[in-house]
């Protein structure tokens, strides 16, 4: 077990360092970022001397061993545009960020666990169609879109709630409603397919035989192993709502990474963008690290140390 | 080119002769519909478009559909945006966007993909290690923000958005057909081929290739909704193609400035994005379903 770990962990390190490296190579292949600091009537001396500031002047291998030096160092460089250090710059954004898709993700289990557990015990009824039917529009439906639709029928319609801002739980629905949508859209087609698989073994057609309430069945049987498949995807889930979040943020107006990588993207403030790619990506394989170790502990059959010996 | 479609058609007859409900034949049907509707939109544009897209009116701009407006209804069924555009006309020009995109670059990627994995299924070694080294590295990133990160670093633009969508989704591709050619490798008849002498392009191309189509067509389709999702999304941050052009994902971006006064500019558009990505996300469950129901996830 512990070796499988430090294998994982290291794994997980050479994942966030093959991005840094494809960040790199990209972003000194294309583009000087020179052009785009300095007006075009500056003269050439000028540019050379700030060349010379920013490291840019180096052979491409020594930029990478200080860029990767300055990165174990927590340094990626400031943003060209507001002077701060880029890490400082991303870190202030990434509690909203996380916020935003921890909250897209309870809606998205609230609404898609029931629906898809509801859709699979009354498979083929105009219930389980309407369920199934609604979540193929769910998945069709862009994030940012069903962002805009809540914002004509609860701000401008209703006017129950902000349209955008942060702060407090009110202004944290409707972007969550949007990012979690679809992946409750997704969750309810797994629960539903998960469930009809587990519906069909013996051990729940024993638990009915002895005499126990559909209820009980359905929860305690049938749902607790329906819920091993499931828990897995939810971790690549995270991803697809922090992705979500990303395009939703700008929606709303929400101070989160994604913001943040936009509006850098725009102002070609290449450390930013660099910062936000590295962070969001460390985070992403930390959530994915975190979930593999936990997957064992949730179903005794998967033990992680025998299935390295296979 | 005739093998892979007796490969494709024996299996669809095989999984025909199984279970099928009667229901997914219509939902495949509703979807080759929707999409139809979309193609023949984008192709007839210059005939079905009521308007000049771009043709600006400041007088009769945020006019509200047709049904709404209780003078010179009909003019502009679905209204206009902030200046004087047609809405209607500028959705029907913005299909064009969203199919050129998704159907290049899907294109594109299962090409690159396929071939990737078939290299690397087929021949082991090196290529192998190298690229699912590289699939699992793709495969373990937050897909939107690869696509940010290249369009960051690239910069906006039609190209770009292609180079996006082969950057970030060439491993599904990759994946599903390398394990497909692992276990293809080991059949009777690439043994046979290699035995009566056959090079290996030869096997590779004519004798794994058309039994591997049928899965890459069931994930293209699969991934075109995603793609169009991506692009619109993308062009919605103004990441995309340029202003001027036409597309749902920069309409909604409009929209989205006078959702107080114009709920037809941020309503409409995500609606062609919605039919679109639902006809092909059917028609893709459905030739999944009949070709390949192993590719289910």
């Amino acid at each position: 077990m512990f070796k499988y770990v430090i294998r994982r962990l290291l794994y997980a390190m050479l994942t966030v360092l093959g991005v840094v490296t494809i960040v790199f190579i990209l972003q000194r292949t294309t583009g000087d970022p020179i052009a785009v600091l300095l007006p075009a009537d500056v003269p050439l001396e000028e540019q050379a001397r700030f060349r010379a500031i920013l490291g840019l002047d180096q052979p491409l291998h020594i930029q990478y061993v200080k860029f990767l030096m300055g990165m174990v160092r927590g340094d990626l460089g400031y943003s060209y545009r507001q002077g701060a250090p880029a890490l400082t710059l991303v870190l202030e954004r990434v509690p909203p960020t996380l916020k935003l898709a921890a909250a897209g993700m309870a809606i998205a289990i609230a609404i898609g666990l029931p629906a898809g557990v509801l859709a699979a015990v009354n498979r083929g009824t105009a219930l389980d169609r309407l369920v199934m039917s609604s979540a193929l529009v769910g998945q069709a439906m862009p994030v940012y879109w069903t962002g805009i639709l809540l914002i004509l029928l609860l701000s401008v319609r209703l006017r129950w709630l902000p349209a955008i801002g942060y702060g407090g739980v009110k202004s944290l629905i409707m972007p969550a409603l949007a990012v979690g949508s679809y992946s409750a859209a997704r969750i309810a087609r797994m629960t539903r397919s998960s469930m009809l698989d587990v519906l069909r073994m013996d051990y729940v057609r024993t638990a009915r035989s002895k005499g126990l309430n559909n209820r009980s069945v359905v929860v305690g049987h049938a749902l607790r192993n329906a819920l091993i498949p499931i828990v897995t995807v939810l971790g690549m889930e995270f991803g697809s709502l922090m992705g979500g979040s990303v395009i939703v943020e700008t929606v709303f107006a929400w101070p989160g990474v994604g913001r943040l990588a936009v509006n850098a993207i725009m102002g070609r403030d290449y450390p930013v963008v660099q910062a936000v790619v590295i962070v969001v990506s460390a985070i992403f394989v930390l959530i994915n690290l975190g979930v593999d170790l936990t997957y064992g502990l949730l179903d005794p059959r998967i033990s992680i140390a025998n299935s390295r010996k296979r | 080119m005739a093998s892979w479609i007796r490969a494709l058609a024996s299996r669809t007859a095989e999984s025909a002769s199984g279970e099928t409900a009667p229901r997914l034949d219509l939902s495949g049907a509703v979807g080759v519909l929707m999409i139809a509707v979309v193609i023949i939109a984008a192709i007839l544009a210059p005939i079905a478009a009521p308007h000049d897209p771009n043709a600006q009116d400041l007088m009769g701009r945020l006019k509200p559909p047709g049904w709404q407006s209780p003078f010179g209804g009909g003019r502009f069924l679905l209204g206009t945006d902030q200046l004087g555009r047609d809405v209607l006309s500028r959705i029907i020009y913005g299909s064009r966007i969203s199919l050129f995109v998704g159907i290049v670059s899907v294109a594109i990627t299962a090409a690159i993909g396929t071939m990737l994995g078939l290299v690397a299924g087929y021949y082991r070694g090196v290529a192998e290690s190298i690229v699912m080294r590289c699939v699992d590295l793709v495969m373990s990133l937050p897909f939107m923000l690869l696509a940010l990160a290249v369009i960051g670093i690239t910069g906006p633009g039609i190209r770009n958005l292609v180079l996006v969508v082969v950057l970030t989704r060439w491993a599904r591709y990759t994946r599903v057909i390398y394990g497909q050619t692992l276990s293809y490798s080991e059949r009777e008849f690439v043994e046979a081929a290699r035995v009566i002498g056959s090079s290996s392009p030869r096997i590779l191309f004519q004798h794994l290739l058309p039994n591997l189509l049928p899965s890459t067509i069931v994930l293209a389709t699969l991934d075109l909704g995603f793609v169009i999702v991506l692009e619109s999304g993308l062009s919605f941050l103004g990441l995309g193609v340029p202003p001027t052009v036409p597309t749902w994902g920069t309409m909604l971006s409009d929209g989205r400035a006078y959702l107080n006064t114009a709920w037809w500019m941020g309503t409409f558009p995500g609606m062609a994005i919605m039919i679109t990505v639902l006809g092909f996300n059917l028609l893709g469950d459905w030739i999944r379903d009949r070709m390949d129901p192993t590719l289910r996830v």
